[in-house]
């Protein structure tokens, strides 16, 4: 039913394996799957899951020991580490859970960070692109605050502005709402919800199941194998559950 | 990342580490200000001793008895004893390159007036001594012929011998009698004061008399410990030394293919010797200073080793966004050059101003262009050099580590 779509992301028979010591273990034992543009998908696991391996392999940080894995178009396990610098910069946007931005920089220019390893872009192009980029994620007015100077849902905003600064195939983010509390999490589901709307690919990795009712499809993993692909029929609206928040509970 | 980037991010992260920067950068700082003022003092001596070789008249040679004492072997007794009477007869007759020659011979001893003493050297020479040495004489005259051939008692002398025996420099001490070892001498001229030479000897603790009178009253001796000899001009120096070699040579009766038992040196190489052992002491110094430099970089070394780990995330961040090792390495490096450049220019601001305080104390300092330039091209260095392992360390980290770092 998807089929028509651009396929973005292609995982074939994906194996990873990690020598310690005499052992070998392996994280991830054959997983296989394909994400088209403009799906949300969520990927849940335990820890010890595969999840982080998994991953990193989408996010060209790791290669697998075997099988391949094809961003798109472009095929990742034989490639150097100075050539998946570049598609990271190109093709990837990286949200963390507890944000790495730069301290004692300004939010545009953290922003600006993936693309001062673009030789296409000129500062001006830059900034335009970075406060863009600012502004799509309702940091328009905080564009020269420090990072020190802004709370944690301000500081992943900056962190989604920079992933989208470069307009990326894919929007890979790791517990993105794990350090924030209840009601900015839910605002930062909104505004997930808001960029897939827009037709953007997202990539939520997780371990917390209420998540994956506001993406469009979940991936279960354990032990190192998917368990589960399923689409959500029935997408929850995160703005909807902000709203239905009890306010200001502690006043 | 492009040039611009690169150093807006070093000084980012420069700045905001302000104490501990400076506190790398002392040892480049107090390592190149001790070059700049070590090669200052070292070319302000050479000029300086240069400038007072220069006022001894540039065309003055000097015959000293003996064979060439480079090499350091101990000679006979006989051997200092070859300049005769008869050599000074023969250039005074036969030398066409030369105008003036004075034999010397010197004795040390004290000399005395009334209650007061003290030591000096006396040098017996000849009337022209003064006309070689470019001397000139403040009260008085100069001995005449006359008084050589009478090998008269009669001396001239400089300022500080007026000063001590008289008490005042000022002193008209002319035709006063000082002794010297109990002989009686008759001052007849004071030299004009020339101060302490730049190997510190004082110019004006002298006394001259007639070679005559030295040889027979004092020294008691028929060779001369030198003979000083003016060329026509400076650029004659070498046919003067040849022909005096020659008529040396002949003299002392020498076979072809025999040594001198003599030697004839020319001011210019003089001046050669002493810049010599000035380039010498420069260069010992230099090499001390360069090593502290060498410390100094691995000062730095460290502190970019330090700077590295604690930046591990900022480093996983910058990879996973695009930056390749490359990126990081340059990164890095552009930081510890900038460190040790700034050290540098620190080192070469303090160093200007040590050497214009021991001008102000009476060294002569001079700070020479290439020193300054080749200082700020080993700072450069020192950066790279030691900037390189702790670049190398961040550029080859796995981003997946430099991100799960806390």
């Amino acid at each position: 039913m998807t089929d028509e779509r651009k396929v973005v992301i292609e995982l074939q028979d994906v194996r990873r394996e990690f020598h310690v010591g005499s052992e070998t273990v392996k994280a991830l034992r054959g997983v296989s799957f394909k994400i088209h543009e403009g799906e949300f998908v969520t990927i849940m696991g335990t820890s010890g899951s595969g999840k982080s391996t998994l991953l990193n392999q989408l996010g060209c940080l790791d290669t697998p020991t075997s099988g391949e894995y094809i961003l798109d178009g472009v095929p990742v396990r034989k490639m150097r580490r100075r050539e998946r610098a570049v598609l990271r910069n190109r093709k990837i946007g990286f949200i963390f859970q507890n944000y790495n931005l730069l301290a004692k920089t300004t939010a545009v220019e953290n922003v600006e960070l993936p693309l001062m390893y673009n030789s296409a872009y000129s500062a001006r192009q830059r900034r335009e692109a970075a406060i863009k980029a600012l502004q799509a994620v309702g940091l328009g007015d905080r564009l020269e605050h420090k990072s020190n100077q802004m709370s944690g849902g301000q500081m992943q905003r900056v962190a989604i502005a920079r992933a989208l600064v470069n307009n990326p195939a894919v929007i890979l983010a790791d517990e993105a709402t794990g350090n924030l509390d209840t009601r900015t999490s839910f605002e930062i589901l909104v505004l997930f919800q808001e960029l897939h709307r827009q037709g953007r690919t997202i990539i939520f990795v997780t371990h917390n199941p209420e998540i994956a009712q506001y993406s469009s499809r979940n991936i279960m993993l354990r032990d190192g194998k998917i368990r589960e692909d399923v689409e959500n029929p029935n997408i929850l609206s995160a703005a909807e559950a902000l709203a239905a928040l009890p306010k200001n509970q502690d006043d | 990342m492009n040039f611009t980037n690169l150093m807006k991010v070093a000084i980012t992260a420069i700045m905001s580490n302000k104490s501990r920067t400076l506190l790398s950068t002392l040892g480049i700082i107090i390592g190149v200000a001790a070059v700049i003022t070590m090669m200052a003092i070292g070319q302000g001596s050479k000029d300086s001793i240069r400038k007072e070789l220069s006022k001894m008249g540039t065309n003055l040679l000097t015959i000293r008895p003996g064979g060439d004492m480079r090499g350091g072997v101990r000679l006979d007794p006989s051997a200092m004893q070859t300049l005769k009477m008869a050599d000074y007869e023969a250039i005074l007759q036969e030398a066409k390159l030369v105008t003036h020659v004075s034999p010397e011979v010197n004795a040390a001893g004290q000399v005395i007036y009334g209650a007061k003493n003290t030591n000096t050297t006396v040098y017996g020479e000849s009337a022209e001594y003064l006309t070689i040495k470019l001397w000139e004489i403040k009260d008085g005259d100069c001995f005449t012929e006359e008084d050589i051939k009478k090998s008269a008692k009669v001396c001239v002398v400089g300022t500080t011998i007026v000063e001590e025996l008289f008490g005042d420099k000022n002193f008209d001490a002319v035709g006063k009698t000082i002794r010297f070892k109990s002989i009686p001498f008759r001052i007849v001229g004071i030299l004009k004061s020339k101060g302490y030479n730049s190997w510190g000897m004082d110019q004006d603790n002298v006394m001259i008399a007639p070679y005559t009178t030295v040889m027979k009253r004092i020294a008691a001796q028929t060779f001369f410990s030198s003979i000083n000899v003016s060329a026509l001009r400076e650029e004659l120096s070498d046919d003067a030394i040849e022909e005096l070699t020659a008529i040396l040579r002949r003299n002392h009766k020498i076979k072809d293919g025999d040594d001198d038992d003599f030697t004839i040196r020319s001011q210019q190489e003089m001046m050669e010797t002493m810049s010599s052992t000035m380039t010498t002491l420069q260069t010992v110094l230099v090499v001390a200073a360069a090593f502290s430099l060498l410390v100094a970089g691995i000062g730095i070394m460290n502190i970019m080793l330090v700077s590295v780990t604690e930046r591990t995330k900022e480093i996983g961040l910058r990879m996973s966004v695009g930056a390749r090792g490359i990126d990081i390495s340059r990164q890095f490096l552009l930081e510890s050059v900038m460190i040790s450049l700034s050290g540098g220019l620190i080192g070469i601001g303090l160093g200007y101003l040590l050497s214009w305080g021991a001008n102000a104390i009476g060294f002569p300092a001079t700070v020479p262009l290439w020193s300054v330039l080749v200082s700020f091209g080993v700072c450069a260095l020192i950066g790279l050099l030691f900037g390189y392992i702790p670049a190398h360390k961040a550029a080859t980290m796995d981003p997946i580590e430099a991100l799960r770092y806390e």
